[in-house]
């Protein structure tokens, strides 16, 4: 090692081969992170109020007589807490985040300043509506993209995501079919679905059943017609579908979901590969939600908040659910009970309080308007684009079970390549975390065996593609090569390894208890 | 478009890997008679980052501010003080850009915020165990009912009178799908409900607010034990959650499902969402509770670490026979709960809580103190309901010319019952000065003069 004049070394020193783990246990930027109960503690808070001024209460001896247990800290100590907590995510902003199905695109933070704007941000839902004019003006100008998007004639904007989208379109059916006093008890549902669908189909009360895949990726219109009935209430159907593809045969679906009476309920989790091109009211569909959170980018958040407006064909329109937006002579108003209806109007009742995700809504706008409607033609292809690249890329390697394509925004592989390799899904996507990358969406849809779901989105430039590509090429030789030892246990640079679910279901521990840390120091 | 990484060039690069002529090749499945040519959309052409501002600036001056008024509103959405540190945290590329955590090694983030806030949620309502967040308050008693009725396998569920008008209509749409049967009680403003004689061997469960629509606080316990002795459920239900700083917990006074609306912690008022539902409930109910939930458990080295866990309840795994059809809850809205709860702790929690009521017992003091004007709440945290002598709305639309937003009248919430047309439901929070307050009630006492 050589050495300047102050006795530095200009050169890094060389490594042992066996490094003894750090003294603190952290590593570098890698910081273990206690919970927020063990490290505050008495006598310290991180707001400065005022107390209160001398009142008399007039609580009704309901006063609280157990402390919380909140423990005290400051300022600073809570926002190192949270920053050193943020370092052990992965973010579409830090990197690729291929999750099939769930549209990891990139976030505008113009989108963020424009839901900050007092004028949206700190405005109460029960104001008189003379004073949130603007707003309202806001929600119908959003509505109108949507309607004109999807060349539907009604939006209903409560629902607050995908899934209470979903269940609000299924409400308007069951309205519908109830307003013609029919009896229809049964929805379709494909094997493929996202399991909300199921899920919302029982929620609503009506009865599941499912529709067998058929061995091209595409509903199996003759399966479908053998189940249609003039007791089925609607076909709730992803399109494009969720292996990646555009249903080809919609059309012959719609009409043969409307000739038996019932209707066409299309889940828009992936509008996002055909907004601008598609218009899903010429398909003849009759509710659709549209995750406001993936297509029109409002952020994931870790989970939420979304937002999930249904568009609705002019058969369940009336149906649709409280608040509803009117305008007059006066301005616009909303209706927010069943006294002052429009004609027309027999809503179905009510999805939840208030009116809405307003904040969602204002970041859904904003990148609309930066966008335009050929902006959002053009994100639509370059996603459809860099999905068929990928898979254009990686199936002579991988394998794609509709590898003739050509695909919509995702690509689908399943785990046919590493058979006898010893490498499952689960491996080759946690050596993908070694490798610096969020896995894409693993073992869904359920009708592909090991099914890895590859949405690379329109964001990525090609150069970010391109290595994107090379790793997993790189992934599946070594896979195929035996080179086990980076899939098994993988991930190993990851903040933690592969944590133990079964223990956690086993045995859950939800909370954090003063009494669990008696018995750890036992 | 400045989202847009591709180039013309990396298009043509990339239609030639894929063996593609154009773009249209890539849409081939789509029938013809459904593709849209260019310029059919009745829709503007995108724009730049200053004019998108110019717009939507623009449509948000046209609004008025609660922060531009003396401001009162409460209702089911409260106007607190927001620390500077929550906005800039929960905006950490790390939290807001990442998804649900699929993938737990590198989501610890967004886990361990998770278990905390479910420690908190647990803590403050006196519950053994929450969920990591529905999408709000309405939603989680809407859930709380379903849940309640799945224990119980029972059909009956009945709502008490000072419930918020648009939980109960979210709780009866819900519920009316699978045969549930709703029974109302009658409203009565400001006074003491009778509960007990409507719950019977069949009932569900009871749904209970407190402070309830109209501010009045309950004692839960004498309903709980008349609950309980028929079988049924006791479901908590909270607009208010900062109430808690103050009061006992809903727990503690035998609750057995808490469903609260979070937005005060954290959380602005966004005209209505997003918001955080917070759902805490038994142990031994465990399974049957909708929504994530964050565990605890071991990595592979033996350290600490946390996961999604119990999903077996849930969607994706059980498709038609989960809890609930939720997936996207409201993550980062628990995030801004969680860091606000944690600068606040204990003491700064509960002088927030005196804070809010010394604000409501003044502004109660100063209203009532207006001639014509009667105190209908006498047991109250940070909101109450007057009688005036002239229909509420009429009167709220007159102190908007007084930059006054003095609260919601009922007739907004109960439309068609004439004898809420006098009533106005006031709030008072730590955001409101004593200059506000008397502003308040000189303009009052203008406008009714």
């Amino acid at each position: 090692m050589t050495m300047n004049n102050q006795g530095r070394p200009t050169t890094p020193g060389t490594a042992g081969a066996t490094l003894p783990d750090t003294l603190s246990g952290d590593h570098g930027l890698d910081h273990e992170e206690k919970l927020i109960f063990e490290l505050g503690r008495r006598g310290i808070c991180g707001v400065d109020l005022p107390e209160a001024p001398a009142h008399k209460a007039r609580l009704g001896g309901l006063e609280r007589r157990q402390k919380i247990g909140l423990p005290g800290l400051s300022e600073p100590e809570v926002v190192r807490h949270y920053v050193r907590l943020s370092r052990n995510n992965y973010a579409i902003d830090a990197g690729l985040y291929p999750l099939g199905s769930c549209t990891m695109k990139h976030n505008p933070r113009l989108n963020e300043k424009m839901a900050r704007l007092p004028g949206f941000s700190d405005l109460h839902p029960l104001q008189p509506q003379s004073t949130v004019q603007g707003a309202l003006q806001l929600i119908q100008e959003l509505m109108h993209w949507l309607m004109e998007l999807t060349g539907m004639p009604a939006v209903a904007m409560s629902p607050k995501a995908g899934a209470h989208g979903e269940l609000c379109g299924m409400l308007a059916i069951k309205a519908a079919i109830a307003a013609r006093a029919e009896h229809r008890p049964r929805v379709l549902v494909p094997e493929s679905a996202h399991g909300t669908n199921p899920a919302t189909a029982a929620f609503a009360g009506f009865r599941v059943d499912q529709i067998p895949a058929s061995g091209d990726g595409h509903v199996n219109i003759e399966a479908l017609r053998a189940k249609l009935d003039s007791d089925v209430a609607a076909i709730m159907l992803t399109n494009p579908n969720t292996c990646g593809l555009f249903e080809r045969r919609i059309l012959e679906v719609a009409e043969a979901v409307h000739q038996v009476g019932a209707f066409f309920y299309c889940d828009g989790a992936n509008f996002n590969a055909i907004a601008g091109r598609v218009r899903p009211g010429d398909l003849g569909i009759d509710g659709m939600h549209i995750n406001l959170h993936k297509t029109f980018s409002t952020p994931h958040g870790g989970g939420g908040p979304g937002a999930g407006p249904v568009v609705l064909s002019k058969a369940l329109a009336p149906y649709a659910p409280l608040p509803l937006l009117v305008g007059d002579a006066n301005g616009l108003r909303l209706v927010e009970d069943r006294s002052s209806l429009p004609t027309n109007s027999d809503p179905f009742g009510r999805m939840c309080a208030f009116h809405g995700q307003m904040g969602m809504f204002v970041r859904a706008l904003s990148y609309m308007l930066s966008h335009g409607a050929d902006g959002i033609r053009q994100a639509s292809e370059d996603a459809v684009l860099s999905a068929n690249y990928v898979l254009a890329s990686l199936k002579d390697v991988m394998t794609a079970p509709f590898a003739e394509g050509p695909c919509m925004h995702e690509a689908l592989f399943d785990d046919s390549f590493l058979a006898d390799t010893g490498v499952t899904t689960l491996d080759f996507a946690k050596a993908m975390i070694d490798e610096g990358y969020h896995p894409m969406t693993m073992y869904f849809p359920l009708v592909v065996h090991g099914a890895m779901l590859i949405e690379p989105t329109e964001s990525e430039s090609k150069e970010s593609l391109d290595r994107f590509v090379a790793v997993l090429r790189g992934l599946a030789q070594e896979a195929k090569a035996g080179r086990l030892e980076r899939f098994a246990g993988a991930p190993h640079y990851a903040p933690r390894q592969r944590l133990d679910e079964t223990a956690a279901a086993r045995r859950p521990v939800l909370r954090w208890t003063e009494a669990k840390i008696a018995q750890a120091a036992e | 478009m400045r989202y847009l990484p591709l180039t013309p060039d990396d298009r043509a690069a990339m239609l030639a890997r894929i063996g593609a002529k154009s773009i249209d090749d890539l849409f081939v499945d789509v029938p013809s008679a459904a593709v849209v040519d260019r310029g059919r959309f009745a829709l503007p052409d995108g724009m730049g980052e200053l004019e998108v501002e110019r717009h939507l600036s623009r449509l948000s001056a046209k609004n008025l501010a609660a922060g531009s008024a003396a401001f009162f509103c409460g209702s089911g959405a409260y106007r607190h003080h927001v620390p500077a540190s929550v906005d800039h945290l929960i905006q950490r590329s790390e939290f807001l850009t990442s998804y649900t955590p699929y993938q737990p090694e590198i989501s610890q983030g967004t886990l361990q915020y998770l278990f905390e806030f479910q420690t908190q949620v647990a803590m403050l309502t006196g519950m053994e165990v929450a969920n990591a967040s529905l999408y709000d308050g309405s939603t989680a008693a809407a859930e709380a009912v379903e849940m309640a009725r799945r224990i119980t396998k029972r059909a009956k569920v009945v709502l008490c009178g000072g419930l918020h008008p648009h939980y109960a209509a979210t709780i009866t749409t819900l519920a009316q799908l699978s045969g549930g049967e709703i029974i109302a009680a009658p409203r009565r403003p400001g006074q003491g409900e009778d509960l007990a004689s409507l719950i019977d061997g069949e009932t569900a469960c009871v749904v209970i607010q407190s402070p309830d629509v109209f501010g009045l606080l309950h004692d839960l316990r004498p309903l709980a034990e008349a609950a309980h002795a028929k079988g049924a459920l006791l479901v908590a239900v909270l607009n208010e959650v900062v109430s808690l700083g103050l009061l006992e917990a809903p727990g503690a006074m035998g609750a057995d499902i808490v469903a609260a609306e979070g937005q005060s912690i954290g959380n602005g008022l966004n005209f209505g969402g997003p918001y955080v539902g917070l759902f805490a409930t038994r142990e031994k109910f465990l399974r049957q509770m909708p929504g994530r939930l964050a565990g605890e458990t071991m990595d592979a080295a033996g350290r600490r670490g946390y996961v999604l866990t119990l999903s077996t309840r849930e969607q994706h795994i059980r498709r038609e026979k989960a809890t609930s059809n939720i997936c996207t809850n409201s993550g980062l809205c628990a995030l801004a709960f969680t860091i606000h709860l944690s600068l606040l702790g204990e003491e700064g929690f509960a002088r927030l809580a005196r804070l809010n009521h010394a604000r409501a017992v003044l502004l109660a003091e100063r209203l009532g103190a207006v001639r014509g004007v009667e105190l209908v709440t006498q047991n109250f945290f940070n909101e109450f309901t007057l009688r005036l002598p002239r229909p509420a709305e009429a009167v709220i639309d007159a102190l908007v010319e007084e930059n006054v937003l003095g609260g919601v009248p009922a007739s907004r919430l109960f439309p068609g019952d004439s004898a809420a047309q006098s009533l106005l439901i006031v709030a008072a929070t730590e955001t409101n000065s004593t200059d506000d307050i008397e502003t308040y009630a000189h303009a009052l006492a203008k406008v009714l003069s």
